[in-house]
């Protein structure tokens, strides 16, 4: 015990730093639930990133929300007063991957695509329509091209709000910046 | 017998299973008629007009309805776990169905039982939960496009998403991430991957590239990548090996979607119209080429 305790009285003794444990995480059911929870809690003025999960809550297409632990209480209840209730609340000793953020664009002349990871949504420039998107291999791209394609950027559905996959989450991405390049 | 499995965006729609058929605006599934978007229908026409024209027969599917709850791709996996076994499968081609480790872990355990493992063929989500499981050598082909090649050589990404941005930015260089993922065994004997080159690989190596003719237009129009996926799943029901139905398939979609002159607006359906003739001239000239 003593050379436990001595090893631990150490300043700046790095192999114990991670029994600070300071930050959790926050699971949800879907990714989409994220991009709501993300905006929610960074206009309270929360210091959060959007990461993924630890392995035992990965299926294979998970996001979540990592969070100062001192703010757990005043997090979950406001959470619960929106009803965006996580199915656990962790915490965690190790970062999670974030998603990527990084944005491809290609301009055809008419038509404008952007792509953010492996989405890619293409509108008419002159219109303002969604013309197009591509990319993608969770089940809701298919729906959510159906639900997208040949509405004005505008008044189409945002994948946020009405998809569920990581593929919805990289599509919104790409939307978002898209709007910020041409307005809808 | 080619099996061709996945979701499809209607939502509630329950399981359905039996024979292809190609109708004028889609497909039909169990008499069911199928409307062509993108995705799991559009692969299955694709499939579907090479069988016929090749005088294969036709495939089989198995679909049902998912809007990314999970509730189809559950019941796909399901339904496989339990069935395929008994299944006479010859080749099996998984598509858009929402990533899940473990079902996609009993699937493949489900094909280990089988007395004659069938060619399996994946893309979409049923490729992400391969390569996030770590079972991408279980597999016989993928059909990755850049953006999923990128994740396939980024070793600690579960999902095309969380691809690293160093990765993400080697784009510009595909042989090297080819070299990556087959590098940290996340690709299978053979691989298409789709882009303004395909690049054609077999057993880590680039076996062949395709670049004509060029068709700028078609890298916005959701659906072609199932088409190429669709195409090589009817050419090897048709006796042309893997890597053969790659170097056949991506030729045929290149020559379509020209037939199709298309702009970034065009939709899928339209392209797979000019398949049958497309395919046709592939044929032709690879033959006067040998």
């Amino acid at each position: 015990m003593k050379w436990f305790k001595k090893k631990k009285d150490k300043k700046n003794n790095k192999p114990f730093a991670r029994d600070e444990i300071t930050r959790g995480l926050l699971v949800f059911a879907h990714p989409t639930t994220v991009i709501a929870v993300e905006e929610l809690l960074r206009d309270e003025g929360y210091e959060i990133r959007v990461v993924s999960p630890p392995p035992e809550y990965r299926t294979g297409c998970d996001l979540s929300v990592e969070f100062p632990l001192k703010s757990e209480a005043a997090i979950t209840e406001l959470l619960h007063s929106v009803n965006m209730v996580p199915l656990d609340v962790v915490p965690i000793t190790s970062r999670g991957m974030e998603p990527l953020q990084f944005i491809r664009t290609k301009d055809y002349g008419d038509y404008l695509m952007v792509r953010a990871a492996n989405m890619k949504i293409t509108v008419d420039k002159r219109t303002k329509e969604i013309v197009n998107i591509s990319g993608g291999g969770c089940p809701d791209v298919p729906y959510l091209a159906t639900a997208m394609i040949g509405k004005r950027l505008r008044d189409a559905p945002d994948p946020g709000e009405i998809a569920f996959s990581l593929c919805a989450y990289s599509l919104n991405t790409a939307k978002e910046e898209l709007v910020k390049m041409i307005g809808d | 017998m080619l099996l061709l499995t996945g979701s499809v965006p209607v939502d509630g729609l329950p399981l359905l299973t039996g024979e292809i058929g190609i109708s004028d605006t889609g497909i039909t599934i169990d008499g069911r008629p199928l409307a062509i978007n993108r995705g799991c229908e559009a692969m299955m026409k694709a499939a579907s007009l090479i069988c016929r024209e090749l005088g294969a027969d036709p495939p089989h599917g198995l679909v049902a309805g998912d809007i990314g709850k999970r509730d189809g791709s559950e019941k796909i996996y399901h339904h496989l776990i339990e069935h395929l076994p008994a299944m006479e499968v010859d080749i099996l081609t998984f598509h858009y169905m929402m990533p899940d480790l473990k079902l996609n872990k009993k699937v493949l355990a489900a094909i280990g039982t089988m007395a004659r493992r069938p060619v399996l063929i994946a893309d979409a989500g049923s490729m992400y939960v391969a390569k996030a499981g770590g079972d991408a050598a279980s597999y016989d082909v993928f059909t990755p496009d850049l953006g999923e090649a990128a994740f396939l050589a980024d070793d600690k990404a579960d999902h095309p998403t969380y691809t690293r941005g160093f990765i993400f930015h080697m784009e510009h260089d595909v042989p090297e991430l080819i070299r990556r993922a087959y590098a940290g065994g996340n690709a299978p004997p053979t691989m298409f991957v789709k882009g303004r080159i395909d690049y054609i690989c077999q057993d880590g190596k680039i076996v062949d590239t395709i670049d004509e003719p060029m068709v700028e237009t078609m890298e916005p129009i959701g659906g072609t990548g199932d088409l190429i996926t669709g195409m090589i799943s009817g050419l090897i029901q048709a006796g042309k090996t893997p890597l053969e139905a790659c170097r056949i398939a991506g030729r045929v979609n290149r020559r379509a979607g020209e037939l199709t002159r298309p702009t970034p607006a065009t939709q899928v359906e339209e392209i797979l119209h000019h398949v049958p003739r497309a395919l046709s001239e592939v044929l032709r000239q690879l033959a006067a080429a040998a």
